[in-house]
């Protein structure tokens, strides 16, 4: 393209800044804006956009992550789907963050319903409410690791209650709630803040209509809120759904995966590449993850367009 | 453009969720409406189980190393120790991890806020120039791109180059950071009226000047709020330092606390005196920055 031919400096020192009205009308564009923008794509280009293209170009081989490699077609590709391990990874992954995303809304739209009705004490509930956000995923990971494994299971011992004696995180089959609870503990601040947000942009007086038609107010939350706060709910769901696809922090400091491989996720598969050897092929199944990543940002994309602002 | 319309309303009611403190005439249920009691009730109980996980790294933090293996993890400290602080500060080498977590955090921060900043007046001033508006959408393509997908080859790269330390974390996470903060400030940028600028440059303003002077100081509040989520996110990460940086002695606290797993083993005053140590600075700067966290969150809804 011919207008981003870079104006030679002396011109545009000569030309000065006075007339820039008249610079813009050429549609030159002044150096310093090239200061502003070039370095920054120059480091975003080698810190993101390269490492992406090396890793997809080393699916394709079978790269232990140094020495020779060959190019081995799809093979990475064709054995990622007959490894239990990988698929294991996959089914958990989407199992755990479906259930976190619609854990997450109910409980964080109720909250945002209740917080914004005339409750007392507001101020000091949404500082409380918002203060799981601020913390380190892995540190409270470990809290709650002391929670799960020591004091539930001493409470059942002294409660007589069977089945919470054994720790949930030695559990295969319940360990994920244990990701689940201390997962949705840290995502409902962010979802709530939003839901408070589109609660508080509905007009009050459709509420007093339905006051006045003797709307309980269960009826008014289904009827009214809900479907006015579809937005809303549908970014929140996608923006959950998507960030849970990620869980590496807090399986990491509860059940680093286990017992067994039972709560193992995409990212700490993908991240075995780097211990195991297995570098090539873990970089397969980042390139899935990347491409899944990208069909839900589609229809991400696709849905907040329709929308139009929201 | 297409990809931002999300934004168009949460500037509005951002503000509404900080004033809606005091009973909204904008909710407009009737005035004599009495409290809500239940939704009182049920909100405290609610909010017991966000504080009680906090109450027990409060608690057993200041116990004795006796005290705090007794299999009662809500008594209250007696006596109250900092044993467990002490025992926690040496054996993680505090100091170097917090000065590490403190480097990570503030260069991620600063880079986020002025290379951001810088580009995203570029990319305004320019819209009418392809690369510039090219460059838009590229940088908000990395939306789209979650660290596990480019951490395997990011933590060879940052090895090769002799990046695998704290510095590596900062240009990544800055990296990470850029898209969601361009697409913030540009919204923002586009919300500033051109003449301001003109007449700056007409009493002679270069263009550095008038971003210096000008611009930059009235993006201000988009500064705050890119900055505190790239203190949380720098501040708390766990997975990319733990990639990243080789050296354990460079490492940042999550990190540290994780490594030190199976030296705390059952001294839990130990480990919850340095858990603690590692989540109280950024509760503090919560606390002082709510409004801004707040508004931040509202604003970022279509982060990806």
């Amino acid at each position: 393209m011919t207008t981003t031919t870079t104006p030679t400096t002396a011109t545009l020192v000569t030309r000065g800044a006075r007339q820039r009205g008249q610079a813009r009308s050429r549609r030159r564009v002044e150096p310093i804006y090239y200061w502003f923008l070039v370095p920054t794509l120059i480091l975003f280009t080698l810190a993101i956009t390269v490492p992406a293209v090396i890793g997809i170009f080393f699916s394709f081989t079978n790269s232990i992550g140094l020495g020779e490699w060959q190019f081995i077609g799809l093979t990475n590709y064709i054995a990622l789907f007959s490894d239990p391990l990988i698929v294991q990874s996959y089914l958990f992954t989407f199992g755990f963050s479906l259930v976190t995303v619609i854990a997450v809304n109910i409980i964080a739209l109720l909250l945002a319903v209740a917080l914004t009705s005339r409750i007392r004490l507001k101020t000091p509930l949404r500082t409380i409410f918002v203060i799981p956000m601020v913390i380190s995923a892995i540190i409270i990971s470990f809290v709650f690791k002391f929670l799960f494994s020591n004091s539930l299971p001493a409470f059942g011992t002294i409660s007589g209650i069977a089945w919470l004696q054994e720790s949930i995180l030695a559990n295969p089959d319940w360990a994920w709630l244990a990701i689940v609870i201390v997962t949705a503990w840290q995502a409902i601040p962010g979802a709530l803040l939003i839901y408070i947000a589109g609660i508080l942009s509905i007009p009050g007086d459709v509420y007093e209509a339905a006051d006045l038609d003797g709307a309980s107010k269960f009826q008014q939350l289904m009827r009214i809120t809900v479907p006015l706060m579809l937005g809303y709910i549908v970014i929140n769901v996608i923006l959950g759904f998507k960030g849970f696809l990620n869980a590496y922090d807090v399986i990491k400091g509860l059940t680093g995966g286990g017992p067994g491989t039972s709560t193992f996720s995409i990212a700490m598969t993908v991240v075995s590449g780097l211990t195991t050897g297995d570098y090539a092929y873990q970089m397969a199944n980042a390139t899935v993850f990347f491409v899944i990543t990208v069909l839900i940002a589609i229809l991400q994309l696709s849905i907040t367009r329709g929308r139009n602002a929201l | 453009m297409s990809v931002q319309p999300a934004l168009v309303v949460t500037s509005i009611e951002a503000t509404e969720v900080l004033e809606g403190v005091a009973p909204k005439p904008a909710k407009g249920r009737f005035s004599m409406e009495r409290v809500n009691w239940s939704g009182t009730i049920i909100l405290i109980l609610c909010a017991v189980t966000i504080l009680l996980p906090l109450y027990v790294t409060v608690t057993m933090a200041f116990k004795t190393s006796e005290q705090a293996v007794d299999g009662n993890a809500f008594s209250l400290p007696a006596p109250f120790s900092v044993e467990g602080f002490v025992a926690a500060w040496n054996l993680t080498n505090f100091p170097m991890g917090a000065a590490m977590s403190l480097l990570v955090t503030a260069g991620t921060v600063v880079a986020t806020i002025f290379l951001s900043a810088f580009a995203s007046f570029a990319i305004v001033r320019n819209w009418d120039h392809k690369l510039f508006r090219y460059s838009f959408f590229y940088l908000l393509a990395a939306m789209f791109i979650p660290f596990p997908v480019v951490a395997l080859p990011q933590v060879q790269m940052t090895g090769l180059v002799g990046l695998a330390n704290p510095f590596g974390v900062i240009i990544l996470a800055t990296m990470f950071q850029l898209s969601f903060s361009v697409l913030l400030f540009t919204a923002f940028l586009r919300s500033i009226p051109f003449e301001l600028e003109e007449s700056a440059r007409i009493d002679g303003a270069s263009t550095w000047q008038t971003f210096w002077h000008m611009i930059f100081p009235l993006l201000a509040p988009m500064s705050a709020t890119i900055g505190i989520f790239a203190f949380l996110y720098a501040w708390n990460d766990f997975m990319m330092p733990s990639l990243i940086i080789a050296d354990p002695a460079l490492q940042t606290l999550p990190v540290l606390n994780s490594l030190f797993q199976s030296q705390f083993s059952n001294n839990y005053n130990v480990s919850f005196a340095s858990y603690l140590m590692a989540m109280a600075p950024a509760i503090i700067v919560y606390l002082f920055t709510q409004r801004w966290v707040m508004e931040g969150v509202t604003q970022g809804a279509v982060k990806g």
